[in-house]
């Protein structure tokens, strides 16, 4: 993507801040006192990443210079080219783009929700799976499986019925492919899909619907191991420093604390 | 084939608190403890360094696979019930330490009104007081009798408070200060001091300083990062069963945890448990592991089922009332308590909302248990209005006022700007029990290992909804006095009924605890009266749930229970015969 930055500058700031908070940390609980800094509860993190130089991350293997992310973007569950347009279309009109930052597609929500579909996730692999199913449940019984978990279908297949349901819908109603629809077009598709308005087979389009909305906001805030939340703007944009070692220097603060964020791999260290 | 173990002295199913608690004080004694957990093992470690929304609170990594094992759920014993498929409706801790490492850490103890709540409901307001359908009870035990308990726990889980006000009597202070307060905590206090409630901060087993507990082990001070709920801690600075109990029993070279052990059921003549059997899910073989004393430490669900699968005790009958095991299910629900209330936008206020610890906040007492006068109400028990910062992360927290679309440009825009901008407070509610809101057998769904699985019916009485009403009409008030410019209060329809959500973790109920045999499956030492070597330890002993969270409850009930094993063990017979002599 051309907005990326290289992962030295994602990096420098937040490590200096991890650094100096945890080491207040330590300081604070007397830690240092007792011994326990070379303990294994604080060792990995303390000798493992905090004080490694960036440089080291580039050599990680399939991250070579500024091409990690790329080579990480393209599609392992969705086959067809048209569905993953449906999908970058859809979670755009989510999460849009705006003054305050990038939508959907820039934050790699897509990508992020295609990833996750090929894994357990898009398989339902720890959930309860023995039929009898019972999806059509009563209004009442409805809240029993949102997300269609009541529904015989696996995330998977929900995604795939689901974005085909709603470009068949735009072609019927305006002519055009759901991604080629305009604004307004794809508003009032999902509109009808979340009011349940449209119907699909084996799942309600409203289940659909959740899991859609879910998966997109999982995509723009979770860590960006996933794929999602692309150089942490999902989290710059809503002012959370993820995984920030130590509050306590700041929990009693009456001013608002903007910190930059941290991910997972700077806090692990790797 | 079933291949038998050489016996030990307990065995005990799951390693969380009680487990944990049982484990610790059988080993100190000098008795050999074998846990069969059927999560998977799991140590400090794995919880360094992985402050990771996604894995722990929306792929539920520390949650009971329920491709194994699950619950049915219905809300009327007219229904067919139907499975819960997915963690999202079904919050059940597993691996070593149970639910005890991804707890909050909020540690309440319970009233005195609780433990005798017949008797002093009718005390107070008569006999037609108690709604029809109720089938509360008195627990056989009293505040007092239960207090060198609540401190046992407290100070081996380095819970830190202050004193509550209008709370019961304590025989010590609380092991540590308070938590750090906060900007909004200073607000919700000031808020319920100008309403003329008595608010005081929750008690948490997040510590507010690095502190060691009487078995030797040490609990770092918390550092407030905000990944409790649903996470084990990065710091060792809530206290769970891995750094506490599992701990100082592991010392004492007496204990052997054995994980990926699914227990099938509790081997017995009919009068005597022999020991348990289980499966190894890692190759498939079937054990029985031999014991002199059984122990039933799992959660509830658990342990009603074992019951109810190794037909010991009399199954409840909802149409007949008569029977006892599954009788008397209560909780938290989610649509009548802890996650509804007041959110409060605010316009010029910016909070550090991402920064908590689970439980740091406050609450007041003022409509706890009975500490209102019921007189004029047409609902028993009461709820605690409390804040808790426990810190809001980015994918589940994307609030906005109900005149927001869920979706789109102004969702996003809203969600966004009101991040650090909105404040909640919620009501957590007693929940009394009813005839018709029980546990027993499904018939139609199995579980992994081709046993039925546990099916729950939860009905709401009147009385459950107008409690819940009350509650949040009483958010709405303290929001209003905290200055939000705009509210999102939630509406508690007449109509209400369970919405199949176990999502609370606290739940009660199925072998309850009591006085005689007559109405009860074990007596106070948490000791099945049918089976005098089998105790059955946990939430499953309560004959009702209180408005505050229960940990620190049900390990005040553990350490009772230890006591009463390590008597059997020693003499035999039925513990609760004769008082015990006080060992600590």
């Amino acid at each position: 993507m051309a907005d990326q930055q290289p992962p030295k500058d994602v990096n420098s700031k937040p490590q200096h801040e991890q650094d100096s908070s945890r080491r207040n940390f330590l300081k604070n609980t007397g830690l240092v006192a007792g011994g326990l800094v070379g303990g294994s509860l604080f060792g990995g993190l303390i000798s493992g990443g905090l004080d490694k130089k960036n440089d080291q991350h580039d050599k990680t293997a399939g991250n070579e210079g500024n091409k990690g992310i790329e080579v990480t973007q393209a599609r392992q569950f969705f086959t067809r080219h048209q569905d993953f347009k449906v999908l970058n279309a859809a979670t755009e009109q989510i999460l849009p783009e705006d003054e305050l930052g990038p939508g959907a597609i820039k934050l790699g929500v897509p990508y992020y929700i295609d990833k996750q579909l090929a894994g357990r996730w898009g398989v339902n692999a720890y959930d309860y799976r023995h039929a009898p199913y019972a999806i059509d449940l009563k209004e009442v019984d409805q809240t029993a499986g949102p997300g269609g978990e009541q529904s015989i279908l696996d995330r998977g297949m929900i995604f795939l019925l689901g974005l085909r349901k709603m470009d068949e819908e735009s072609q019927k109603r305006f002519g055009v492919t759901f991604d080629q629809a305009t604004e307004e077009q794809q508003i009032e598709i999902m509109t009808d899909v979340e009011a349940n308005k449209v119907k699909m087979r084996g799942v309600k389009a409203s289940e659909f619907f959740i899991l859609l909305k879910q998966a997109t906001l999982e995509g723009a805030y979770c860590d960006p191991l996933y794929g999602g939340n692309f150089n942490m703007e999902g989290w710059k944009m809503k002012e959370f420093p993820g995984a920030v070692a130590s509050y306590s220097n700041y929990i009693e603060s009456d001013e608002f604390v903007k910190l930059d964020p941290v991910s997972l791999r700077d806090y692990q260290g790797h | 084939m079933v291949k038998k173990l050489e016996k030990v002295d307990a065995v005990i199913v799951g390693s969380g608190w009680v487990g944990g608690i049982a484990a610790a004080e059988l080993t100190k004694a000098g008795y050999n403890v074998v846990i069969l957990e059927r999560g998977k093992n799991k140590k400090h470690e794995d919880y360094i360094g992985t402050k990771d929304e996604l894995r722990y609170s929306k792929r539920y990594d520390l949650m009971q696979e329920l491709n194994k094992d699950t619950i049915t759920s219905r809300n009327s014993m007219s229904k067919e019930a139907i499975p819960v498929r997915n963690n999202m409706n079904a919050r059940l801790g597993n691996h070593t330490g149970g639910a005890g490492v991804h707890w909050n850490g909020i540690a309440f103890r319970w009233l005195p009104y609780d433990f005798e709540i017949y008797s002093k409901t009718v005390e107070r307001y008569g006999k037609d007081k108690i709604p029809k359908e109720s089938t509360m009870q008195d627990w056989g035990i009293t505040y007092d009798e239960l207090e060198p308990y609540y401190d046992r726990y407290e100070k081996t889980a380095a819970i830190s408070g202050e004193e509550n006000p209008i709370g019961p009597p304590r025989s010590d202070k609380y092991p540590n200060p308070p938590m750090k307060e906060t900007p909004n905590i200073r607000l919700f206090m000031k808020a319920t001091k100008a309403l003329g409630y008595h608010p005081y901060r929750i008690p948490s087993a997040n510590a507010s300083k690095t502190y060691t507990n009487p078995d030797g082990e040490t609990i770092n001070g918390c550092v407030y990062c905000a990944f409790c709920e649903e996470y084990g801690c990065d710091f060792g600075a809530k206290a769970d069963p891995i750094g506490t109990v599992l701990k100082t029993a592991h010392k004492t070279g007496k204990m052997e945890i054995r994980n990926d052990a699914f227990v099938n059921r509790v081997s017995h003549d009919g009068k005597k448990a022999n020991g348990l059997i289980y499966t190894d899910t890692t190759t498939g073989e079937e054990f029985e592991q031999l014991a002199d004393i059984v122990v039933l430490a799992g959660f509830v669900f658990t342990n009603t089922k074992l019951l109810l699968h190794s037909k010991i005790g009399q199954p409840y009958d909802p149409k007949t009332g008569q029977g006892i095991i599954g009788k008397n299910f209560t909780g938290h629900f989610n649509n009548l308590s802890t996650y509804i209330g007041a959110r409060g936008f605010f316009e010029d206020k910016k909070f550090n909302n991402f920064m908590g610890a689970g439980g740091l906040g406050a609450t007041i007492d003022d409509f706890s248990g009975d500490n209102e006068d019921h007189t004029n109400l047409d609902f028993l028990h009461g709820y605690e209005v409390h804040y808790s910062q426990l810190g809001s992360r980015p994918i589940a927290n994307n609030a906005v006022p109900y005149d927001t679309p869920g979706w789109g440009k102004e969702f996003k825009k809203n969600s966004i700007k009101y991040y650090n901008r909105n404040l909640f407070i919620t009501p957590q509610s007693g929940f009394l029990p009813n005839k018709n809101t029980y546990m027993d057998l499904d018939p139609t769904y199995k579980d992994a290992l081709g046993n039925p699985l546990l099916r729950v019916t939860v009905e709401y009485a009147k009385q459950d909804i107008a409690r819940a009403k009350a509650g949040v009409a009483r958010c709405e008030e303290i929001m209003k006095e905290m200055g939000a410019d705009k509210m999102n209060v939630d509406v508690v329809k007449d109509d209400t009924v369970f919405d199949h959500k176990f999502y609370t973790d606290h739940f009660f109920g199925g072998a309850i605890m009591g006085a005689s045999p007559e109405n009860s499956a074990v007596n106070t030492y948490s000791q099945m009266w049918d089976m005098e070597n089998l105790f059955v330890v946990g939430g499953s002993s309560f004959p009702h749930n209180s408005n505050y969270n229960p940990t620190v409850t049900i390990g005040a009930f553990a350490y009772r229970a230890a006591e009463g094993m390590i008597k059997f063990l020693k003499e035999g017979g039925n513990v609760a015969a004769k008082p015990l002599e006080k060992d600590a």
